[in-house]
């Protein structure tokens, strides 16, 4: 099935508050972000997502793909699902090796060449995390950042999911950077739960969740765009601090403030 | 009156599954009975007599196999679930055993897996899941999709017709085509047969023998390294 977007219809939030957007559309190679404080129902809304939702979940969410919605039988055939969903509490919990694996996932997939597709996969994955994945290790001996980077290259390159969704991978320790350039290469809609400014900011429109209910949609406009840059300036910073005590050096008065004299934000 | 039994190891979710069944099944006004069959406890009857107002069973197996037992009760459990004048009579096993499978001819039987066990569980639990008609696979929500994708293909390997319906029974999602495949089922047709061959039962094992190793026992035995054979008179 070619995808071309997908359409979500309002339900109701936690308290049977109606949602305030009616309707939203995501097209495909969009990026989205869902945002709002914790138990505001960012979680639930990319669940009625994934489960391709017909008024049937406790929100009583639609959802449309290419205007047409779910049907019920068991016909149903995950491979033939067009969405991925990766959250944070998404594990492997078979002790196969990773090798063996993604190559059982490809040959299921009916991908043609599994050797190329399986080191595809694992290039991928090993952009995202810092530490590389041992092929002969068992899935769940992975540490948190490789589990988390290998579901999404699995999701992206073998599953070759449509629509990703990705539920606070900001948490997950791998290279947010790295991510979104990576993926932008592929044409999918991706949605993000987030609470990170860089890539909410850094999406083409981000839907804002309170109570359970969608408020509002907004689209990243240009001084956004040129906002994020400041951002990820700052982010860079951070993230810089962040190897220097991984490394096990000290941090100095003296080297935050030159630091910060260099990237202009001291005179 | 139509007969479904559902059977699945322990903690798959067998529970959850039916509370969900039983509450789309009685909102579309059915009358149904639920009997719990198990080993030394159980307390589903109870719940569901309690939450839902439907007439309930339960039979302990104690030293009969579960499924024996099931077999044992389950022609005196239709006509109680036929004179409470229910449509349906759901039926929960211990599920216990690997070698036997509790369906009967001419019901819907439901094998409950749960996502979570391991990509090898539908290869190790033998007739329990290759004569279901159904098997809902629970607990999706905790598995990559990539591990979903695998288990559903080696649920087919197992069972290449059988039907499946991947859930979240915890909150009822993806059980609708259950509920209609439920409905759908024919009603009972007496004599009522087992749809599997139980396994050879008569072991001296079964009658009360516990000493370990094969020499201290007759009748059908094995070896580590050899294959069954008889052993006796």
């Amino acid at each position: 099935m070619q995808i071309k977007k997908i359409t979500i219809f309002g339900g109701y939030g936690k308290s049977g508050e109606k949602d305030k957007v009616e309707q939203v559309t995501f097209k495909m190679g969009q990026v989205v972000s869902i945002v709002g404080p914790t138990g505001s129902g960012k979680t639930t809304f990319i669940e009625d997502i994934e489960l391709y939702a017909n008024e049937n979940t406790p929100s009583m969410r639609k959802v449309l793909i290419n205007d047409t919605a779910a049907t019920e039988d068991f016909s149903s055939n995950p491979s033939d699902h067009p969405i991925a969903l990766i959250t944070q509490h998404t594990n492997f919990l078979s002790d196969m090796q990773v090798k063996k694996f993604l190559m059982t996932h490809a040959s299921i997939r009916g991908s043609s060449s599994i050797e190329t597709i399986v080191e595809e996969t694992l290039d991928f994955a090993n952009q995202l995390t810092g530490e590389a994945i041992d092929v002969n290790s068992a899935m769940t001996e992975l540490s948190g950042g490789q589990t988390r980077a290998l579901l999404i290259a699995d999701a992206v390159i073998i599953g070759n999911s449509p629509i990703i969704l990705l539920d606070e991978i900001e948490n997950a320790g791998i290279n947010r950077t790295r991510a979104l350039e990576l993926l932008k290469r592929y044409e999918k809609i991706f949605i993000f739960v987030t609470h990170d400014p860089r890539i909410a900011l850094l999406s083409d429109l981000r839907i804002i969740m309170k109570n359970g209910a969608m408020q509002k949609i907004l689209v990243t406009d240009d001084e956004e765009r040129r906002v994020v840059e400041e951002i990820k300036k700052m982010d860079d910073f951070l993230l810089e601090l962040r190897t220097h005590i991984r490394d096990g050096e000290k941090l100095t008065e003296q080297h935050v403030e030159n630091r910060l004299r260099d990237l202009g934000y001291l005179s | 009156m139509k007969t479904v039994i559902c059977a699945g190891t322990s903690t798959s979710g067998k529970t959850a599954v039916l509370k969900q069944v039983i509450k789309k099944l009685i909102a579309k006004d059915y009358r149904l009975a639920f009997l719990k069959i198990d080993v030394q406890y159980a307390e589903e009857d109870e719940l569901f007599k309690q939450e839902f107002g439907i007439p309930t069973k339960k039979v302990y197996s104690g030293e009969l196999c579960p499924d024996h037992c099931n077999v044992m009760v389950l022609g005196d459990a239709i006509e109680w679930a036929a004179r409470e004048k229910a449509q349906f009579l759901l039926v929960e096993t211990a599920g216990l055993c690997l070698r036997c499978s509790p369906y009967i001819e001419g019901s819907l039987g439901i094998v409950v897996v749960e996502a979570t066990s391991g990509m090898n569980l539908p290869r190790k639990i033998g007739p329990m899941l290759s004569l279901a008609d159904i098997a809902v696979v629970t607990k999706i929500d905790l598995v990559s999709q990539a591990e979903r994708e695998v288990f559903r293909s080696r649920i087919l390997e197992a069972a290449p017709n059988i039907n499946i319906a991947e859930s979240d029974a915890l909150h009822g999602i993806g059980l609708n085509p259950l509920v209609k495949k439920i409905i759908e089922s024919p009603d009972l047709q007496f004599p009522l047969f087992l749809r599997g061959n139980p396994p050879v039962g008569t072991c001296t094992i079964c009658v009360g023998k516990k000493e370990i190793g094969w020499k201290q026992h007759f009748g059908v035995v094995r070896p580590l390294e050899n294959q069954l054979f008889y052993r006796g008179e």
